[in-house]
């Protein structure tokens, strides 16, 4: 029977995969569910003999089985798009069966996990510290001291919960882990909990993620006597970006409002519950097997660049043409990402500006696109790297309206807790209108004679604008978490580089 | 059963699990459409918090509503990257497609961001959305 391979990603199945599955089931075929390979351009992807058609239909099946299908891209493995990649946390992407334990005791799974129980706890730790794994959540701390202070810390409980509330625009590769190599996270969550003597892990996973809330727990399941005595539950997210923060995650995890925790105490000694809690997010506890496996870490740190070791899977997102998942080591540039990897808008019209890290990261101009993809070069140029989404807009875009959106965003994802988040991004939005509105005349009010104290005159456009720059210098220094800290950085960005979107 | 028995009994399922409240939540919103009052005063006194607790921690979260809205409801994501792909120029038909029979809600972000405009309806995703497909997703719906 022909045996053809279809991805079961949720980007693939909104683009009609299910129907096109059914079809080959229909023509008799042997059909593979899989993980995506994260071409995401081609998805619905069929492959047969190795050799990969997209995006497919149903009307394109028997093309496809008899040959002569013109949607042939020839050997998938063998793409540029695939060939030029790193691919350790993706290792499998493409190629395996999401769920399936057999698939994925065949590809290394679980090597990782039996050598960290035959290596002892801290042995891990040492390793994980010696790979350089930093959290690829956004902030870059270096995973292995923070399993080091929790291992270190007594206490009658320890947790380890996964952050899986990936809620940055342009990011997506947090639900291809989970929907395309579940066990593989709680293969790394398993050794994370053996390293630091935790029994416990939950998965944070927001509720806007349907297909990898059913995978996780289908997954779960299914290996729980393979991570005993270590025990791994589910808990699904409410809509709110805000618990994308680890102390605001936990507070949620615990039934309250997503708030923002004070720190210190820091979440390694007094996390869930009180209780010391390794949070880390998706793609950090993913790269964990690999690591562990025997020689991994010295392979994680020969990759990359300065104090960015190993790969990082971008994703490349918005307006372009072959979007999708690009596992790479450090030091890549934006250019050869955004033109040579993903060959420019899809629109086909030249592009204006690169949003990298999600919603909170800067608007990078076509002039800073050398800049090496690496946690310190970014934050050189006032930009960070984020979770590694890349969205591209083409020249169509009115970057004044966006930073307007930036200042949006933060007000309707505030938890509330401090005040230059809180009120800040009210008063953002309302500035930038004005600036856009070319200024602020007095109102009747204040034109009254009694009203002393009252400018004489209103404000310029120029005023404004200085008074956005104080406020975005308040919001970046005074807010408690990154919502309000970095939400200045697509703000004063997008002043900088295309003041005339404001002014015009 | 009666709802509140039914609310008794999701609170009890959940009862020996840590931090049991954001899932009783998401069963009683799936089941009923909203946490409403009622549902409230009830998880109070099943968990042995405050009204005030559980509203607190109700009125934080998106997902849940205080009244149950029967129209059919399309979620459609304006974060960044369906932005960039233009999803703003379909709104005006989308709107006009929803009138009153349809409730359109804002998402941000659907995690399909190479693909935008992106929606969702029930537990179904759909990318690649242009205005013909988006006012068909609506009227369907």
């Amino acid at each position: 029977m022909t045996l053809v391979k279809i991805s079961d990603d949720a980007l693939a199945r909104a683009c009609g995969a299910d129907a096109v599955a059914a079809a080959f089931e229909k023509a008799g075929c042997e059909v593979h569910r899989t993980s995506s390979w994260g071409m995401q351009w081609l998805e619905p992807l069929v492959e047969l003999d190795g050799k990969g058609f997209g995006p497919a239909t149903v009307e394109d099946v028997a093309a496809i089985l008899d040959g002569s299908s013109k949607k042939a891209i020839g050997a998938i493995a063998e793409h540029p798009f695939i060939k030029g990649q790193t691919r350790l946390t993706f290792a499998r992407a493409g190629k395996t069966r999401p769920t399936s334990l057999e698939d994925y005791a065949a590809s290394g799974g679980w090597q990782g996990l039996e050598r960290a129980r035959a290596i002892g706890a801290e042995k891990v730790v040492e390793e994980v510290l010696a790979s350089g794994l930093r959290g690829r959540g956004g902030a870059g701390f270096p995973a292995g001291i923070k399993w080091k202070t929790v291992a270190g810390a007594t206490a009658d409980h320890k947790y380890v919960v996964c952050n899986a509330d990936e809620g940055d625009s342009g990011t997506f590769a947090d639900r291809m882990v989970m929907e395309g190599d579940p066990f593989q996270l709680i293969e790394g969550m398993a050794i994370a909990g053996f390293a630091v003597g935790a029994d416990r892990g939950y998965v944070y996973l927001r509720s806007e993620y349907p297909d990898a809330i059913a995978k996780m727990n289908e997954a779960l399941s299914k290996c729980a006597e393979i991570i005993a005595p270590f025990t791994c539950e589910v808990r699904v997210g409410a809509g709110a970006y805000v618990c994308g923060e680890e102390t605001s995650l936990l507070n949620s995890l615990e039934g309250k409002r997503g708030e923002v925790r004070a720190k210190p105490p820091l979440p390694a000694l007094e996390g869930l519950f009180g209780k010391p809690t390794v949070v880390n997010n998706v793609l950090t506890l993913a790269a964990v097997p690999h690591i562990l496996m025997e020689g991994g870490a010295s392979l994680y740190d020969s990759l990359g660049v300065d104090r960015s070791k190993g790969t990082m899977p971008i994703q490349l997102a918005g307006n372009i043409r072959h979007g999708g998942l690009y596992e790479v080591a450090f030091g890549i540039t934006l250019r050869e990402l955004v033109y040579d990897i993903g060959g420019g808008t899809a629109s086909g019209l030249p592009v204006k500006a690169v949003q990298v890290g999600g919603p909170l990261g800067a608007y990078l101009h076509p002039d800073q696109f050398d800049i090496p993809f690496a946690y310190e070069d970014y934050a050189a140029a006032d930009a960070l790297i984020g979770h590694a989404g890349i969205t591209v807009f083409d020249e169509t875009a009115d970057m004044g309206a966006m930073a307007r959106f930036a200042m949006e965003f933060c007000a309707a994802e505030s938890c509330g807790k401090c005040t230059p988040c809180r009120l800040g991004a009210v008063r953002g939005m309302e500035v930038i209108d004005r600036i856009r509105a070319g200024g602020r005349e007095l109102g009747a009010m204040e034109r009254e004679p009694q009203m002393h104290n009252m400018p004489k005159k209103g404000r310029s456009q120029e005023d404004e604008i200085q008074l956005l720059e104080d406020l975005c210098e308040t919001m970046k220094f005074g807010s408690l978490c990154a919502l309000g800290g970095f939400t200045p950085y697509p703000v004063m960005s997008a002043l900088k580089h295309w003041k005339e979107d404001f002014v015009k | 059963m009666s709802r509140e028995q039914r609310i008794a009994e999701i609170i009890a399922d959940h009862s020996a699990s840590e931090g049991p409240l954001l899932p009783i939540l998401h069963d009683i919103q799936h089941e009923f459409g909203c946490v409403d009052e009622d549902a409230e005063l009830a998880i109070a006194r099943g968990l042995n918090l405050s009204r005030a607790e559980v509203h607190g921690t109700v009125s934080f979260y998106h997902d849940f509503k205080p009244v149950a809205d029967a129209r059919p409801e399309v979620q459609i994501c304006r974060a960044e990257s369906c932005k960039a792909r233009g999803v703003e120029a379909l709104m005006g038909a989308a709107e006009k497609a929803a009138g009153g029979r349809v409730k359109l809600s804002t998402v941000y972000c659907l995690g399909l961001c190479s693909s935008g405009p992106n929606a969702r309806v029930g537990d179904t995703l759909h990318a690649r959305l242009d205005e013909a497909a988006l006012t068909k997703l609506i009227e369907k719906a």
